[in-house]
């Protein structure tokens, strides 16, 4: 195999390691699952609350990656293109460097509404963002073979693979936090949630702006 | 910010019954005549320690007339809510509002609670100006930052408008604005708390301030127009949702206390005095059907004392009422404390069914005609009113001290600081500890008591105990 052919292996390990990171966080809402379960004292509705959570953080992937899928069937632009969501995610990166509040609007839902929540906090954080350079690496890994295919076909290509990376990320998210929220639900016990909560404030905007800095490597060599 | 929450923060009551017991308490007190600055007592509760129950630190402000009463922490384990984002917050201020001057101090307890300094001062002019409201009251730490109920609108009076509730930033101290979107029927304040999973807010009612700054108004007391009201809203979309009048007759409807369970949605309010036969009472409210109900459940007679017994307020009625001014329920929702500041007596009830409560148990102490010392022999001026429970419930710290005003109208002899602190039982009973008495700097009353790490009116939890 040579070093082209392991790219994409890469950037789909980035696509489900983002996911696990995003899901262990418990910033993006397993102990709400927790607390859904305790409350109503059953694990059917842990398992249920993880639905809308993961719908939430799905429907945020696909809000971010979608316009991207059609930016870059405008097949003379996709460099620019390129460089322009990589410094797009550095930039968003620095921000949440420089800026340590917690936008207020998230605490205006209703724990009832966790869907919302879970869709308003991934695209609050740039969790969203964090996929666009994987992804279009991925796009673009997929051109290699398909040479000057009509813009129609590779607009279906460029949403069918955001579809697809939207969902095997968002799998990975649910896997992961749902695991979380089990083991302190039925092993670990409530002393879980606090021992288990880091302040991943600046590791976050630093992975932010690192997948944007190496997106930006890549595309100027 | 922190790298890990806060160790004093935790998911469940429970977690907070087991977690170490308190080493400090935090006291207000109060210069009546306002001739001194009010200041914050800090006192050793280690009861190994040789400094035990004295009040090891004072923070003096650089005010006089602030006239401190209810006070709180910037943050508390409600920021554990995955909901808020906003766990990495540190138990560290003390929010104090002054209630006469309409400012609030906000005071630094770390490094350590012997050093505790003022951080920041929040001036009148700016709540005023960001508000409409003034007389700040009671503070929780909540889903949006640091909440405070005022009992003064707009106006020299605080007349102008309604009174509600504000929110400030919880990192920078800086006011907000108003909470509410629409307040429906709700025209007085008091106290307020909430059950933040279930997403509503309950709301009390004392008076305006024409009504209690320069004392009890009789003739409005008698004319029932003191609150008489509990109100219920939706959190987070800030809107009243229902109100239910208790009756007329059920005068000052004060202190809000949900269980600490948030699985549990009922709760417990005191209402000072019945104007048809001065008793005090406790009322259960519950949500069932989607709907909010309440019920009288627990009521305490007068006692009939002779005319000069009295001050000149009650010398017309012959009897004490019991004034009931404060209750306080303990973490695992098991016991509730009643302070009857006229009678003179800490009741505790076993509220285990919620709508039935059951008394299990009553220390006298201080009272209008009773004037019971404490077991060491010492007087004790007032009644015992501003109650705090610790973690684990096994032990009641409370002061003595209403309201300027009002103690010079029902203790004319004097209201002097002091604080005392009760064993309990585990099924049930409590008896004043011999041992626990602080002398407070003279020419100071004492109002609330907090605990470090948190206490059973401070936090509010976002998990069900398990």
């Amino acid at each position: 195999m040579s070093t082209a052919d392991w790219t994409p292996v890469w950037l789909w390990l980035a696509v489900i390691a983002s996911g696990l990171y995003h899901g262990v966080n418990p910033g993006m809402g397993w102990p709400l699952a927790v607390s859904a379960g305790l409350m109503e004292r059953s694990p059917r509705a842990l398992v249920a609350a993880l639905g809308p959570l993961t719908a939430g953080h799905l429907l945020a992937m696909l809000l971010v990656l979608l316009p991207f899928a059609l930016l870059v069937a405008i097949v003379d632009w996709q460099r620019t293109i390129q460089i322009g969501a990589s410094l797009l995610v550095i930039v968003f990166g620095l921000f949440r460097l420089a800026s340590r509040r917690h936008p207020r609007a998230l605490a205006r839902i209703s724990p009832a509404q966790l869907g919302l929540w879970s869709f308003a906090v991934a695209l609050a954080h740039g969790a969203a963002l964090m996929l666009v350079p994987i992804y279009l690496g991925l796009c673009r890994e997929a051109e290699l073979d398909s040479g000057h295919a009509a813009a129609g076909t590779l607009v279906n290509a460029n949403l069918s693979m955001a579809v697809l990376v939207a969902t095997v990320h968002a799998i990975a998210m649910v896997a992961a936090g749902g695991c979380c929220a089990w083991l302190a639900y039925r092993y670990l016990g409530l002393k879980f949630i606090s021992q288990s909560w880091f302040n991943l404030d600046t590791t976050w905007a630093v992975s932010l702006i690192l997948v944007g800095a190496i997106a930006l490597a890549l595309n100027l060599i | 910010m922190n790298i890990r929450p806060d160790p004093t923060f935790h998911a469940s009551p429970k977690l907070a019954m087991e977690a170490p017991p308190e080493s400090f308490a935090y006291t207000v007190l109060l210069s009546p005549d306002a001739s001194k600055p009010d200041a914050l007592a800090v006192i050793d509760v280690r009861p190994d320690s040789p400094t035990y129950s004295r009040v090891v630190h004072t923070v003096t402000m650089p005010n006089k007339g602030d006239e401190f009463h209810h006070f709180g922490w910037n943050a508390c384990s409600s920021a554990l809510s995955p909901l808020t984002g906003h766990a990495f917050l540190e138990r560290r201020y003390l929010i104090i509002p002054g209630m006469r001057s309409s400012r609030i101090y906000i005071v630094d307890t770390k490094p350590d609670p012997t050093k505790a300094a003022i951080h920041k001062i929040i001036e009148p002019e700016e709540i005023f100006r960001k508000t409409g409201y003034s007389r700040p009251h009671t503070v929780h730490c909540g889903p949006e930052g640091i909440y405070i109920s005022t009992l003064g609108g707009g106006g020299k009076n605080g007349t102008d408008g309604p009174p509600g509730v504000f929110i400030m930033d919880c990192e920078t101290f800086e006011v907000l604005g108003r909470w509410e979107l629409d307040r429906g029927p709700q025209t007085l304040h008091y106290d307020f708390w909430w059950n933040l999973p279930r997403d509503y807010m309950v709301t009390s009612e004392w008076a305006l301030p024409p009504q209690f700054e320069n004392g009890i108004v009789p003739e409005d007391l008698l004319s029932n127009k003191y609150g008489h009201r509990i109100h219920f809203w939706d959190l987070r979309a800030r809107r009243n949702v229902q109100t239910i009048d208790l009756g007329a007759n059920h005068q000052m409807a004060l202190e809000v206390r949900p269980a600490h369970d948030p699985v549990r949605e009922y709760g417990f309010l005191g209402v000072v005095v019945d104007t048809t036969n001065l008793e005090g009472s406790i009322w259960t409210w519950w949500r069932e059907g989607g709907k909010f109900h309440i019920e009288k459940t627990a009521t305490i007679p007068p006692e009939p004392a002779a005319k000069e017994q009295l001050p000149p307020l009650l010398q017309g009625f012959g009897a004490v009422p019991p004034l009931v001014s404060d209750i306080d329920l303990s973490m695992d929702d098991k016991f509730l404390y009643v302070a009857c500041w006229g009678t003179g007596e800490m009741r505790q009830y076993n509220v285990n069914e919620p709508r039935r409560p059951k008394l299990a148990g009553s220390v006298r102490i201080g009272g209008i005609a009773r004037r019971t010392p404490h077991p060491n022999g010492k007087a004790f001026g007032g009644g015992p009113q501003m109650v705090e429970i610790s973690r684990d419930g096994k032990r009641v710290y409370w002061t003595n001290s209403l309201y300027s005003t009002w103690d010079d109208q029902f203790y004319p002899d004097g209201v002097p600081g002091a604080m005392v602190m009760a064993d309990t039982k585990p099924d049930g009973g409590l008896e004043l500890a011999r041992d626990y008495w602080v002398n407070f700097p003279d020419g100071y009353r004492a109002h609330q008591v907090r605990l470090d790490g948190g206490d059973c009116s401070t936090d509010s939890f976002c998990y069900p105990s398990v």
